[in-house]
């Protein structure tokens, strides 16, 4: 760094303290954190109602595969002739349904969303490092949603090889429709995405590392960023994977190279492309597609973690244990890749080492599970909406949690393998811990975001009516998963051992439509709280975390004057001696005589005789230095 | 640059980031081609008519003498830069951009050196399409390369800030050098292959 200069003096900067803002600065190409942290919001949250409209969709043909719905006609129009859906876009239902929940609502919705408002605010920084790199990460996830939802205008449909795009279907564009052009735009709009993520998730992990304030050791992080920056990490190591996945499949597509291609006759025809192995697309899949689910669930878990322990009024149980089952998850989920393929004709020997490593998750994750739990115990608990949500989210990351070690195990998977058990299993895990998880996070950090507060009845009436739902639509699919019912199958009635399971199709399907219909409540709560909701205090949660001690109303780089120092860990709740049960990072211990402890000081014996001194001053019992 | 508002600290800690964020980027970049390669040794192990069965052109050699002349290039104007010697600077940071494109086109040459050979993209021995990938991703690197060249070129002709200038060059020269690496790396992998 010796090299680098200085080129603006302080009093430079005085004389243009302002930017000139316009409406397009402000609101569309923002540079602020705090903006396109909603922009990533909202935009998630389009997404996420689109996607979940596209479920409902194939829910009712599952419900009732016989049954005519002129009105699907008026919408969907030659895809739904006479008013039933056909096969081929009941796949592309399917398809881009876990597209976009995986990627545009649950990796760049939550990640983008969260690890943009909090890891300035959280760590007492301006701003991201690279706010011009935040910009366009936005803008690049932005075309990515276009081009992807444009992908349904297209005379051949949108891509229908399922959201693993796997090769020989994916790659070779004659085979059924939706792998002409459809499948080309989700080539594209996947590689906006991915350039997007890897421009963001560079950002966090940079901010993370250089941009803390001071005082704030990486020690004295909250959880979510801690959660964010694991992340974060993740993402850089394992997108760029998928880019070389999607380059060659692209090539096979679209040039003729044979790289995945090989001995295949396709509606009478012999294709050309020769030696290639789908099995290599697997691989490089599954490197970047394992830890995506990670991706997906450490920053609802970090969110969580900060709601669970404030709400709690309780120091977050095991805060070590905490990172290092974060850091142990990040780790392991790099070499776990092989339990998705475990039936591709693996090497016994190389699945029994997956099977190994995946099981070992469980370790990490149970810690954190009962953490969470034993943070909860005895704590004064504030079932606040967001609290509701986070409690949620541990049930679903429990209850989804247990069946990944049967689907872990390379023997019993060979049953379970491409059923409704997995199905089950990701949607609990991953899909309903992840979207808890943010639903949380929205609660709590509304006021945040918007200055106003989200109504509480309608927050209770959305969580228990999703709550609820989401455990009858994903539970009984256990129960097909092990009669072995495959997913992703069009109509039940074509096969007889499947006909008994069209009447749980019926329940799930009605399960779906209400929790769907309770969203309304969310959306209306959401977009009407913006302009009508109660105005927000500065910390209404009495939360410790440095954004609360930022004004309700934004103004550029955050805090008015000087960025605060960080004194303390951000768990300080209902700390024995103390006169509120919250004390915030910025609180010096000099302020706090009456409650610290020996270990606050970490060794440093000039503070510990200090605060001797006054424990004799103020008969309070003195401590060991 | 977007640093108006803050003060001496806060701006060396933002461009300690943002530095730190190239080398991110290429953390990411060199994760790309790793995967690429994982995917040869894979290929190229499934069957012994695979591999790249061809020697490899001298045309590479030739490319990446030149890719090493630039990486020296562009260090004489990151130390013309340092000396303030704005006239210097621009003269190497023009040679780099040259030597640039005379790497394309030795790359390019090679190509159809393989397709003499008879060695297509198309084929179906990919381990030979491999090598088109490898070579071709390098080179949609190397058109950001120069983008970054190029944009260097123009601050020191208006002329921005010193400061601002050097902060630049610095990033360009970390990455060019980076591109520099990354080929060798590819040459060498290939090399071994062959």
């Amino acid at each position: 760094m010796s090299s680098t200069v200085i080129s603006h003096g302080a009093a430079h900067h005085d004389a243009h303290d302002h930017h000139h803002e316009t409406f397009l600065t402000k609101y569309i190409f923002s540079q602020d954190h705090k903006m396109i942290a909603k922009q990533f919001l909202i935009t998630g949250i389009v997404m996420a109602v689109f996607a979940m409209v596209l479920s409902i969709l194939f829910r009712i043909q599952l419900a009732w595969p016989e049954k005519d719905f002129p009105i699907l006609e008026v919408f969907l129009g030659k895809w739904a002739e006479g008013g039933r859906m056909k096969p081929e876009f009941f796949l592309s239902l399917v398809t881009i349904h876990g597209t976009m929940m995986v990627f545009f609502v649950l990796t760049a919705g939550l990640s983008g969303t969260f690890s943009n408002l909090l890891i300035p605010y959280q760590l007492g920084a301006r701003d991201m490092a690279s706010p011009l790199m935040n910009m366009l990460s936005y803008w690049f996830f932005f075309v990515a949603c276009v081009v992807m939802v444009a992908s349904f205008f297209v005379e051949s449909g949108p891509a229908a090889a399922g959201w693993t795009i796997y090769p020989p279907l994916s790659a070779v564009p004659t085979s059924i429709p939706g792998s002409g052009l459809g499948m080309t735009l989700w080539l594209v709009s996947m590689t906006l995405f991915i350039a997007s993520q890897v421009l963001g998730g560079v950002n966090y992990v940079s901010t993370v590392l250089n941009m803390r304030t001071k005082g704030m050791d990486l020690w004295k992080m909250p959880l979510t960023i801690w959660a964010f920056f694991l992340t974060a990490i993740v993402g850089l190591l394992s997108f760029p994977v998928l880019v070389s996945a999607v380059v060659l499949l692209f090539f096979d597509r679209s040039v003729g190279t044979s790289f995945y291609l090989s001995d295949l006759v396709v509606q009478g025809q012999i294709l050309p492309n020769e030696g290639g192995s789908p099995i290599l697309f697997q691989h490089l899949f599954w490197f970047l597609g394992h830890p995506e689910v990670y991706i997906v669930v450490m920053p609802a878990l970090g969110l969580t973690s900060e709601v669970i322990s404030t709400n709690s009024r309780k120091p977050i149980f095991g805060y070590h244990a905490m990172v290092y089952s974060l850091v142990g998850i990040t780790v392991l989920s790099f070499i776990v890749w092989g339990h998705h393929m475990f039936v591709t004709g693996m090497n016994p020997f190389l699945g029994g080492v997956f099977m190994i490593t995946t099981l070992i998750i469980a370790v990490p994750s149970a810690v954190k599970a009962f953490n969470y739990i034993a943070t909860l115990w005895r704590g004064n608990i504030r079932f606040t909406p967001a609290m509701m949500f986070a409690i949620g989210m541990v049930s679903f990351f429990v209850s989804g949690g247990l069946t990944g070690l049967y689907l872990g195990n390379a023997a019993l998977d060979i049953n379970l393998h491409d059923t409704y058990f997995v199905v089950a299993h990701f949607h609990l895990v991953m899909g309903s811990a992840s979207i808890f998880g943010m639903l949380c996070g929205v609660y709590h950090w509304y006021p945040k975001m918007f200055g106003r507060m989200m109504d509480t009845k309608l927050g209770y009436f959305h969580f228990w009516l999703t709550f609820i739902g989401a455990y009858l639509v994903f539970f009984p699919m256990h129960f097909m998963g092990i009669d072995g019912v495959p997913r992703r199958y069009y109509a039940f009635t074509a096969f007889p051992f499947m006909e008994k399971w069209v009447s749980v199709n019926m329940l799930i399907t009605w399960a779906a439509i209400i929790a769907g219909l309770a969203q309304v409540a969310f959306l209306w709560n959401f977009f009407s709280s913006i302009w009508r909701g109660k105005k927000a205090t500065q910390n209404p949660w009495n939360a410790n975390t440095l954004e609360w001690t930022t004004p309700v109303e934004h103004i550029h780089g955050n805090w008015p004057g000087e960025i605060p120092t960080v004194h303390r860990w951000p768990y300080d709740y209902s700390k024995p001696g103390h006169d509120t049960d919250f004390i915030p990072q910025d609180v010096p211990f000099s302020e706090t005589m009456s409650s610290n402890l020996p270990h606050d000081f970490e060794g440093n014996e000039e503070a510990v005789r200090i605060q001797n001194e006054w424990n004799r001053a103020n008969n309070r019992e003195i401590i060991e230095g | 640059m977007d640093t108006t508002e803050y003060n001496t600290e806060e701006l060396l800690q933002s461009r300690k980031a943002k530095k730190f964020n190239l080398w991110l980027g290429m953390i990411g970049m060199f994760m790309m081609f790793a995967a690429l390669s994982s995917g040869f040794i894979v290929y190229t192990a499934s069957g012994v008519d695979k591999g790249i069965k061809t020697i490899l052109p001298v045309a590479f050699t030739y490319s990446t003498v030149v890719l090493l002349v630039s990486s020296l290039t562009l260090h004489f104007a990151y130390q013309a830069v340092k000396a303030e010697k704005f006239a210097k600077q621009r003269l190497f940071l023009l040679l780099t951009m040259v030597l640039g494109l005379v790497f394309f086109a030795i790359q390019l040459h090679a190509w159809h050196v393989f397709a003499g050979r008879g060695i297509y993209f198309v084929n179906n021995n990919a381990s030979q399409s491999f090598i088109y990938v490898f070579t071709g991703l390098h080179l949609a690197h190397i058109i950001a390369g120069l983008i970054v060249l190029v944009r260097c070129y123009l601050g020191a002709l208006k002329p921005i800030p010193f400061p601002d200038n050097q902060f630049r060059m610095n990033l360009a020269i970390i990455f060019w050098h980076f591109l520099d690496l990354l080929w060798i790396y590819i040459y060498v992998f290939l090399l071994l292959n062959q």
